[in-house]
């Protein structure tokens, strides 16, 4: 239990003025990225060093308080949810590049340094950190790690779990160990995969060793207009057929086109029915030869105009476009939902129709950004809080990953489960998948302190009959609010 | 400051009714979190509630009535530099600017500061916008520098045993010569070359700005003048209230903007032109700070569009007069007050670049704040003094021979932590130079330069 005396012990270990006490600075931890869920902490603790991490974790343990990791809180799932009568161990003050190994390719890195400034702490070495998150401005490698973040390139270069060496970790019971090693084949039991996208409910990352990448010799990128989402799609199953594997493949509704032309003016054309992104890189030769055989997919399937971009500048204005989406979608809509799910490639065209469908009948709108490559969706249900259609946009959402699971995909594709689908598990694993998850985390965490409450569905949260329609128990308890 | 004793009272805002921040603007943040990087509390504290978006939660919370105005909230209010660093990152469109400007004015009205947070405050109130009581307070400045006190007291730490607030105080005192201080800038200029546009240009002398560098306004009237605009100078030159502005004191800052108006309309002027990156951001601003009152409505923002940054009449001036060679590497800093509230980051380097020879550097981290912002390095020290730590930190890196920025705050924030070995100058300051053949730097202002 958290008691005077243990915030005597934890100012103690990290001076006052990093643990935060005052109950309206609380506040303002008390949502992610999601802010639907609401929780204010007890307490939040802003640790310097691993060292520090590991003091507060094992005072949480002695004193049984529950608590949560929190990054830069960008998490679309609730993840980094608070609990109530628990602490936030925030690593925003764990932000230092230790070390860059440039002949081995290899970074270490604090948790709190963000995706996007690995890169550039590389750069000068013709390195970087291949996992691209939208976020990746804002978002920590902690955050990545706990989430297993990928991308837009990730359709070539894998998600954040394909580059990671070893994760310095900080257990439930206050133990600092490691996990993994750059060792190209482990013995033992594969923990650091287990750790990763395990969303902050197995430990803290402290200190994360990271593979980089050289930077590819040659890149080409183009925007395709198409007049359905049909075509696009098909232009999409046609590119990976003629085996290329580009580094990324978007697409983009109209809808979306709008919102992001309205926030950064990125030069798509606003009467496109759909957008593909499409870039290319690796060895000039190779790069330039399936430039042109892309280009002519595009043209066969019927695509109204093709923009190739001339220069870095203009390479990186497309990009700009395209990872401002989700928060320029508050452009043209005053509440939105962002959703993630999964469809085998070859359902994109019968997903889209389907969605389209559910939206009609739901009234609302949804746009469509989304990692065509991999079949990762993101649609955007469009809605009004103040015209009171928070709860159809839920429903709405809601159905379209239930869908992604019944298509033959999953959940989720990188936003993670966390608090928002944790009720929704049962839909895609059976009981004996859920219950072996259920050991594993005991393993680590026998006493349910960290992170408690995300990614598995519990009866105190999702009630006697797992689904997503209940109202959240937390919520008639007046624990937690949706907006 | 002080608790307030009224409870919160859910559902009812908590703010009063004098222009809130508007339900629409709070409502327009999604809170992605894309503004946290670039925010300079954030960036040194890592806290959410020093955050742009964690400032637009607690300010929604206020609005619903969920926290009250009061100590707690203001202090997070009060520490935010207003750079606007987090409208330029923000991809939602959220307009941090409104937002801000309509909180300071309602905790500066419903939360009771300290005695001494309202002295040094009010002290601040008196001294800045007065040129008068500056020049008098800067003639005092350097006796204790001549006099050999500052090197004494230093000496003895009796400095470092000042109050916070104090020591930036001091610290901050440019080094002003007595010449600079008597010098005063002609009122009217006429142009020295005939230009087809044949601009009448008006320049705000500014307060600070007026006391402290009188040379780049000299600087600024030598440049227009060559470009062929005839140049006005009003000589009752008071504070244009982007002090008050930027500080929550909204009564203050109006009767300066309306004053401000009314000495600039007796000119009959085409353009207004500002050198200050601070003042510049208010009087673009006049139009919707003015647009309440009936009388000055119009005028303010017809005032408002008439307003330029010198850099910016610069660029969209076709240049007349000839650049000579100035062979320097210069590493120019964004002043926040003109990066983000005026956009304007483009035309200063394009007149830099159009200087013969001249070498113009990137800067790591270009985009967070120096920690000057208006009166914040005065009223947040010790923030203020890590920013600035490491904006010389950055600068250092590039190795510039020169550090060029269009802000009076910035330039004494910038100087004071990166000491005496690299020069710092206006932008228009190496203009005046190019365009004279002369050095840019003042101690040898007069030397012409050696391939002349
Ligand atoms: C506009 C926008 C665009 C986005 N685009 C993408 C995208 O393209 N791809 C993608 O995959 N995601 C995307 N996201 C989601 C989000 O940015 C990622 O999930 C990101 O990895 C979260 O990082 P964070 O630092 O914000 O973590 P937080 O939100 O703070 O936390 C996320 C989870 O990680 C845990 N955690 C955080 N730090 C640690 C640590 N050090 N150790 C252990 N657990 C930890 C938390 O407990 C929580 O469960 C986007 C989000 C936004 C707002
Ligand atoms: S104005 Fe500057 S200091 Fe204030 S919230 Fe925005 S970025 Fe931060
Ligand atoms: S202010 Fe803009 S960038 Fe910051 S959290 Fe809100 S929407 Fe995102």
């Amino acid at each position: 239990m958290l008691t005077t005396t243990t915030i005597t012990e934890f100012e103690e270990v990290l001076g006052t003025e990093a643990v935060v006490t005052d109950p309206v600075a609380l506040r303002s931890y008390e949502c992610d990225g999601l802010t639907g869920y609401r929780v204010t902490p007890a307490l939040v603790l802003l640790p310097s060093t691993a060292e520090e991490v590991a003091a507060c974790v094992s005072v949480c343990a002695r004193e049984d308080i529950p608590f949560v990791a929190r990054g830069a809180g960008t998490g679309l799932s609730g993840g980094a949810l608070p609990v109530a009568q628990g602490v936030v161990i925030s690593v925003q003050r764990l932000r230092r590049v230790l070390s860059i190994d440039p002949d081995n390719r290899r970074a270490v890195v604090e948790p709190g340094v963000t995706n996007a400034d690995i890169s550039r702490a590389a750069a000068p070495y013709g390195l970087y950190f291949a996992p691209d998150p939208s976020s990746g401005q804002v978002c920590t490698i902690g955050g990545n790690v706990a989430e297993n973040s990928g991308g837009a390139h990730c359709l070539k270069y894998g998600f954040t779990v394909h580059h990671i060496h070893a994760v310095d970790v900080v257990l439930p019971d206050g133990t600092l160990t490691r996990l993994g090693s750059h060792a190209p084949h482990q013995a033992g039991y594969d923990l650091l995969g287990a750790f990763i996208g395990s969303e902050g409910t197995l430990g803290i990352a402290v200190r994360i060793e990271v593979r980089l990448l050289p930077r590819p010799a040659a890149w080409r990128t183009l925007v395709a207009d198409f007049d359905s989402l049909e075509a696009a799609g098909d232009t999409v199953t046609d590119i990976i057929a003629a085996g290329i594997v580009p580094a990324a493949i978007e697409m983009m509704d109209s809808l979306s086109i709008e919102a992001v032309e309205a926030a950064v003016a990125a030069g798509y054309h606003r009467d496109a029915r759909a957008a593909l992104i499409v870039e290319l890189d690796g060895p000039h030769q190779e790069v330039a030869s399936q430039f042109a055989e892309i280009q002519r997919l595009c043209r066969d399937h019927g695509c109204t105009h093709l923009r190739v971009a001339a220069d870095a500048d203009e390479r990186a204005v497309i990009w700009k476009g395209r990872k401002a989406a989700f928060a320029a979608v508050g452009r043209i809509s005053p509440d939105y939902l962002v959703q993630d799910g999964v469809v085998p490639r070859t359902r994109l065209a019968e997903a889209l129709t389907r969605i389209a469908r559910l939206a009609d009948a739901a009234g609302l709108r949804v746009a469509n950004v989304f990692h065509a490559g991999d079949g990762n969706l993101h649609p955007l249900v469009l809605y009004s809080e103040a015209a009171g259609q928070h709860d159809r946009a839920e429903h709405l959402s809601t159905s379209i990953a239930e869908l992604c699971v019944e298509l033959g995909g999953s959940l989720s594709g990188e936003h993670g489960i966390g608090t928002d689908k944790a009720c929704s598990m049962p839909r895609q694993f059976d009981a004996d998948s859920l219950a072996t998850m259920r050991r594993l985390r005991t393993a680590f965490d026998p006493h349910d302190l960290c992170n408690p409450g995300k990614v598995l569905p519990t009866p105190r949260l999702c009630g006697e009959r797992p689904g997503p329609y209940q109202p959240h128990p937390l919520e008639t308890a007046g624990v937690i609010e949706r907006m | 400051m002080s608790e307030t004793t009224d409870p919160p009272q859910p559902g009812t805002s908590s703010f009063d009714d004098h222009h809130p921040p508007a339900r629409n603007l709070l409502d327009d943040c999604v809170h992605c979190g894309f503004c946290l990087p670039t925010c300079p509390t954030y960036v040194v504290t890592g806290e959410e509630m020093e955050s742009p978006r964690g400032r637009i939660y607690l300010m929604d919370l206020a609005a619903k009535g969920e926290i009250p105005l009061n100590d707690a909230f203001g202090s997070r209010i009060d520490s935010c530099l207003g750079c606007l660093a987090c409208t330029t990152a923000c991809p939602s469109g959220v307009q941090y600017d409104k937002l801000i400007e309509a909180v300071r004015p309602q905790l500066e009205r419903n939360v009771p500061r300290t005695p001494t947070d309202r002295f040094f405050r009010a002290a601040i109130f008196h001294l800045f916008p007065h040129p008068g009581r500056l020049r008098l307070a800067a003639l005092g400045g350097i006796a204790y520098r001549a006099l050999g006190i500052r090197a004494l007291l230093h000496r003895l730490g009796v400095i470092r045993r000042l109050p916070a607030r104090l020591r930036a105080l001091e610290a901050l005192l440019p080094p002003v010569t007595l010449r600079d201080l008597l010098r005063r800038t002609p009122s009217h200029v006429p142009a020295a070359a005939a230009a087809p546009a044949g601009l009448r240009v008006g320049l705000l002398a500014g307060c600070a700005q007026r006391v402290f560098f009188g040379d780049v306004n000299a600087a600024t009237i030598r440049v227009l003048a060559a470009e062929g605009c005839e140049v006005y100078v009003p000589r009752d030159g008071q504070c244009c209230g982007a002090l008050s502005m930027h500080a929550g004191r909204e009564d203050d800052g109006l009767e300066r903007a309306r004053r401000t108006i009314d000495m600039f309309e007796r000119h009959d002027l085409d353009i207004v032109v500002t050198n200050v990156a601070g003042c510049g951001s208010t009087l673009k601003e006049y139009g919707a700070l003015l647009a309440d009152d009936p009388d000055y409505r119009e005028r303010a923002a017809a005032f408002s569009a008439r307003t330029r940054d010198i850099s910016e009449l610069l660029a969209e001036l076709p240049p007349l007069a000839t650049r000579h060679p100035l062979p320097l590497r210069v590493a120019y800093h964004d002043a926040c007050h003109l990066a983000n509230a005026q956009r304007i980051r483009s035309q200063p380097r394009e007149v830099l670049r159009a200087i013969p020879d001249l070498e113009v550097a990137d800067i790591a981290e270009a985009e967070i704040c120096c920690g000057s912002a208006g009166i914040y390095n005065l009223v947040q020290p010790e923030k203020a003094e890590e920013l600035g730590r490491r904006k010389a930190a950055s600068l250092h890196a590039a190795r510039p021979e020169v550090i060029a920025t269009a802000n009076a705050g910035c330039l004494l924030q910038i100087r004071r932590h990166i000491g005496e070995d690299v020069p710092l100058v206006h932008p228009v300051q190496l203009v005046d130079a190019s365009i004279r053949g002369v050095h840019p730097f003042r101690d040898s202002a007069k030397r012409r330069l050696p391939h002349d």
